[in-house]
């Protein structure tokens, strides 16, 4: 930690959050807001004298509210930076007339009042996500009785009890007699592995830190009384099986069942828990002097912000997804962003650090040429086709097309801009625009093939590559099985596909279409999707008028974790497919034939 | 438009991938690629155990030299898995990497229509079908050459973000490290004991 707070390469901006990241791999743009600490950086050398002065005690975050703290603080002893902070919301003076002390106290001088918030831009290459995670909050499960029972911990907050530095030096105490607890009882799996409450995924940690926190309470306390209420012992890593049996060997004793109920002795707050004993098929009572909630992690509250910033997917338990489960572990879809730590999924210090070292060498990897070749996926305008219309300029996520309109000029696409959604493609009325490698010919050469041989039996799909086209694959890697007749056109955005396209496949027969795309806010093309929506509305009502039923063509969000998502769509498609008649298809391509003809 | 090609007469060489048996277990290669040597412009359909394996790829780029294919259909996994091999493979034997496709007969036909292998084999037809009418529009198509900045943004201050901010300042390149609270050290900074170490975590 020292070391990061003090190397010449690292800027570090602490109290500081990302507000926006604009740009592309090689060349990202990042708005941070620093707020306003208060207290300067540089100058504060921590020796305290504020603190001592000021009046106002708030409970101690950082000892999850165990200890407390003044307004004027530092986080914790070892902090980087060490400076002094002033906490803001609690602080009485920023009005110095009202309080003012500790800036009286400073012989430094380096409490300043009127500090403001500072805009800070970076221009970055590459971007590691580290946003971690939080701990589970116990309140729901009512049974344990966190809320009822003062001597019923979380597993942090024995942590802080047992650390040197936290708020009783390291003494173990009950909270309501302040002695040390002869017998102490833990409780595995709190918010984890649950259908019903909590989270349904295994939190990888907490098995291993309730081995560790046993030993360390041994070592303090020899004659403490252990138990360890458990569904299963993850002790997989290296070395961990080692610790559960010199956990064992010490005497902890590990009781396969997690207790119904906690209940609390009045006479002296002892707890009484009852539990079901799987491996004696026996209802058992166990008394205990204090119990920790093995409290299991998930993604923090505010993980939307950055995953909406930076167009990441999530999983369904929360974390992050990453490129590839086993071939690309720390990279994102997005190409020069990565993950490391506990943003990825539930993962112990080694892991984490593994993890963090991989995604910086997948970053140097990146970065080390100095330069980058991008797909040639961009859009190019035919000038002589071109009508100035604007739209195209109008739809384009990246500003990347310019048309003036004055002087009548063509649009002209800047290359190194475009991402390749192909938006501007699609919604070009003179068809003017070129997409390459996803160009008008390809796609439609693609429709007729699928449909050459049954047109009404198979199930045209427009998938976009980020999300629903990775959904799909996501299926497939779970094995979940759907009609053998759906047929996927890969683009790269759902913004690409063309009015055209689907009222071809409709001309050549089909009776339903899909179009999918990435959820709102996942879009890789920061809103091409928003595009794609508006299309499909404007086709419906189209489709109305030329009396066709909307719904054969239909319009869903996939995102790359949705492999069951996907899956329920084909079926859905298939039973839409199979009610749509020989002569309703027939009547369609009449329809639309004759619209060509008034066209022309 | 870089389109030097496109008067060219399409010679198409298709491959068909058993991926050991995650694609032949279900899906009649051999027959999917008797039906695609009779596609227009198809001059070499060949099904072959592991298309991505060295002898997989020389298989291909020998065909290039020999037959004078301008067009190669993998017909495999996923291309989100092995587009870039082949797009090397492709490069390799000195044809363009975007006159590749790729048809997805794993992922998306025989492991989703396991129990359906003659209606999956109809649907790795088709997806043939498609890849090779798709590639006869194909063009040669030149990388983008962009400036990639020497530098990191971490986001996150905690054990996982200190030691990648590390790493990269270490290797040289320079790191802005953004923190939402007053100080690094995140949850880790916490912990009294860390396992299986069981020394300090500060």
């Amino acid at each position: 930690m020292a070391d990061a707070g003090r190397h010449p390469n690292i800027t570090l901006l602490t109290g500081s959050q990302v507000e926006s990241v604009g740009g592309y791999v090689g060349n990202f743009t990042a708005r941070i807001l620093k707020k306003a600490r208060f207290v300067r950086e540089g100058e504060c050398t921590a020796c305290g004298d504020c603190v001592e002065v000021c009046p106002v005690v708030v409970p101690d975050e950082f000892n999850v509210g165990l200890s407390s703290r003044r307004a004027i603080y530092q986080p914790f002893p070892q902090a980087v930076p060490s400076a002094y902070v002033l906490d803001q919301d609690n602080c009485l003076g920023h009005d110095p007339i009202k309080c003012g002390k500790c800036a009286e106290a400073c012989q430094k001088n380096c409490i300043d009042f009127d500090m403001n918030d500072e805009e800070i831009e970076v221009s970055v290459g590459t971007i590691i996500v580290a946003t971690g995670m939080e701990v589970y909050d116990p309140t729901v499960l009512d049974e344990y009785g966190y809320t009822r029972h003062q001597n019923v911990l979380t597993s942090l907050e024995l942590e802080r009890l047992i650390s040197s530095g936290g708020p009783t030096q390291g003494e173990v105490v009950r909270l309501t007699d302040r002695q040390v607890p002869k017998s102490v009882a833990f409780i595995q799996c709190v918010g984890s592995r649950s259908q019903r409450r909590g989270n349904p995924y295994c939190s990888n940690i907490c098995c291993m830190n309730t081995i560790k926190s046993t030993l360390q309470l041994k070592e303090h306390y020899p004659e403490v009384e252990l138990k360890v209420f458990y569904i299963d012992i993850r002790a997989f890593g290296k070395g961990f099986e080692d610790m559960f049996r010199r956990s064992r060997g010490e005497g902890v004793h590990f009781i396969r069942g997690l207790p119904g109920e906690i209940k609390e002795d009045s006479d002296n707050q002892d707890l009484i828990l009852t539990v079901e004993n799987t491996a004696t098929n026996q209802l058992e009572e166990h008394r205990a002097e204090m119990v920790v909630l093995a409290t299991g992690v998930h993604p923090p509250e505010e993980m939307h912000i950055v995953q909406e910033m930076l167009a990441l997917q999530k999983c369904s338990d929360g974390f992050y997804l990453e490129a590839h489960p086993k071939l690309q572990p720390v990279d994102s879809a997005t190409r020069g962003i990565f993950f490391a730590g506990c943003a990825e999924g539930p993962k112990d210090i080694k892991e984490s650090v593994t993890q963090a070292s991989a995604a910086a060498a997948r970053a140097m990897r990146l970065m080390t040429p100095g330069k980058l070749l991008v797909e040639a996926i961009t859009a190019e305008v035919r000038p002589e086709a071109c009508t100035v219309c604007g739209i195209c300029a109008k739809v384009c996520p990246y500003n990347a097309i310019v048309v003036d309109k004055k002087s009548g000029k063509p649009a002209v696409v800047t290359e190194a801009a475009c991402a390749g959604c192909g938006t501007c493609a699609a919604e070009c009325p003179a068809d003017a625009i070129h997409m390459h490698h996803f160009t008008d010919g390809q796609i439609n050469a693609q429709i007729d093939a699928i449909l050459e041989d049954d047109p009404a039996g198979v199930i045209p799909v427009f998938a976009c590559n980020w999300c629903s086209y990775a959904g799909a694959d996501f299926a497939g890697v779970s094995r979940l099985q759907y009609p053998a007749n759906t047929r996927l056109i890969r683009t790269m955005c759902s913004g690409r596909v063309d009015e055209d396209f689907v009222w071809r496949a409709f001309k050549q027969g089909a009776a339903v279409v899909l179009v999918s795309g990435c959820h709102f806010g996942d879009c890789h093309y920061i809103d091409a999707n928003h595009w794609t929506d508006k299309r499909i509305k404007r086709m419906h009502r189209k489709m109305e008028k030329l009396g066709i039923r909307p719904e054969r063509l239909q319009l869903e969000w996939i995102s790359a974790a949705e492999g069951v998502r996907f899956q329920g769509v084909m079926q859905d498609m298939e039973q839409l497919r199979a009610g749509v008649s020989p002569k309703e298809i027939k009547e369609t391509q009449r329809v639309l034939a004759e619209q060509k003809k008034k066209k022309k | 438009m870089s389109e030097q090609n496109q008067n060219i007469e399409p010679r198409v060489g298709v491959y068909v991938c058993h991926c050991g048996l995650n694609i032949a277990g279900v899906v009649d290669c051999e027959a999917v690629a008797d039906y695609a040597a009779g596609l227009d412009g198809v001059v070499v359909s060949r099904h072959d155990g592991y298309c991505c394996s060295e002898p997989g790829q020389n298989r291909i780029k020998q065909d290039i030299a020999e037959q004078g294919l301008n067009r190669v259909v993998v017909a495999s996994c996923s291309p989100r898995l092995h587009e870039s091999t082949f797009r090397q493979c492709l490069a390799g034997a000195g044809l363009n990497p975007y006159l590749l496709e790729m048809a997805n007969l794993r992922e998306q036909c025989s492991w989703v229509h396991g129990a359906e292998p003659e209606a999956a084999t109809g649907k790795a037809r088709d997806l043939v079908r498609s890849a090779v009418a798709r590639t006869k529009g194909l063009t040669v198509r030149t990388e983008i050459e962009v400036p990639m900045a020497k530098s990191t943004l971490v986001i996150g201050g905690g054990v996982a973000g200190v030691q990648a901010a590390l790493d990269l300042a270490d290797a040289g390149y320079q790191v802005t490290l953004v923190e939402k609270e007053p100080s690094i050290g995140g949850m880790m900074a916490r912990l009294d004991k860390t396992y299986p170490t069981m020394d300090c975590s500060i």
